[in-house]
């Protein structure tokens, strides 16, 4: 394993959400995973970022809460009152 | 993320057919009024955004040529609603307002926030403190960065899907979402590392 400088965090910073998405190249990925052994700055930075997203998503399964009435008066706008009770 | 599993028949919907467009009407509607409420914040004006969004829709169908998914389409239109209500409501557009803030340094979106938060126990996470420190850090993304985050991250659009909605290439969509999801680490870093020393004090 090559040591590395601190510029590298930099580098590695422009792939972190495609690492985090799972679509970054292999070599890539290995080079994050190599620098984020002796770096533990940069090993929080990914560990918490691959977290965040991950709260991102968990909150976009969440049904979504709609006002009171919002159908209704969408379908009125709409003239499509006749069809609110399908 | 939920993938819309639902098709509609774009012929139908074309030709007019009414009981087609409600259908299609009540997939779409929680959709993109979490897109709405997430960009403007109040739910009148994300109710008018959604509402606007379905008016033009229908009376633009007949232009629709399905090189995009219609889902992509109506993304579209609610994102430009929504992005010109923003921009209607500011009082003023001066000079420093109109260059594009996610264009600036890059050096801004450098972590600066460090403490590992990853350990703290589950219930931490889905509080209803925790969801209200998400929503707030989403709150503080400027509005370009915001609109390519929702789309990507909460409404689950590819980075293709993305910049067809918005009208942006690819190497853009990335660069804003990284922007984001790292300026969204930073808030939500700020929030749990407090917990983190509470946890400790309690202790």
């Amino acid at each position: 394993m090559s040591a590395y400088k601190a510029s590298n965090c930099k580098l590695l910073l422009g792939s972190l959400s495609e690492y985090v998405d799972g679509t970054l190249a292999a070599e890539l990925c290995q080079a994050i995973e190599q620098h984020t052994l002796v770096c533990e700055n940069c090993r929080i930075v990914v560990d918490t970022l691959q977290k965040t997203v991950f709260l991102v998503h968990e909150q976009a399964r969440l049904p979504v809460d709609l006002p009171d009435g919002l159908r209704k008066r969408l379908f009125h706008a709409l003239e499509m009152d006749e069809l609110l009770e399908k | 993320m939920t993938e819309n599993v639902q098709q509609f028949s774009v012929a139908a919907l074309q030709a007019g057919d009414r009981n087609e467009f409600a259908r299609m009407v009540d997939a779409f509607t929680p959709k993109l009024y979490r897109l709405a409420i997430k960009m403007l914040g109040n739910e009148q004006d994300a109710e008018d955004i959604v509402q606007n969004t379905f008016l033009k829709a229908f009376q633009h169908l007949r232009g629709f040529e399905s090189r995009s998914s219609l889902s992509t389409w109506l993304y579209r239109i609610a994102a430009n609603e929504a992005l010109m209500l923003l921009r209607r409501k500011r009082p003023e557009t001066t000079f420093s307002d109109a260059l594009p803030e996610d264009e600036g340094q890059s050096a801004e979106y450098e972590p600066a926030e460090f403490s590992d938060w990853c350990c703290l126990p589950e219930e931490e996470f889905v509080s209803s403190e925790a969801r209200l420190a998400l929503d707030q850090g989403i709150q503080t993304l400027s509005e370009n960065l915001r609109i390519v985050f929702l789309l990507r991250d909460i409404e689950g659009l590819s980075i293709q899907e993305t910049g067809e909605a918005l009208g942006l290439t690819e190497t853009t969509v990335k660069t804003r979402l990284l922007r984001a999801r790292l300026r969204l680490r930073e808030q939500l870093s700020q929030f749990y590392s407090e917990r983190m020393h509470r946890n400790v004090e309690t202790k």
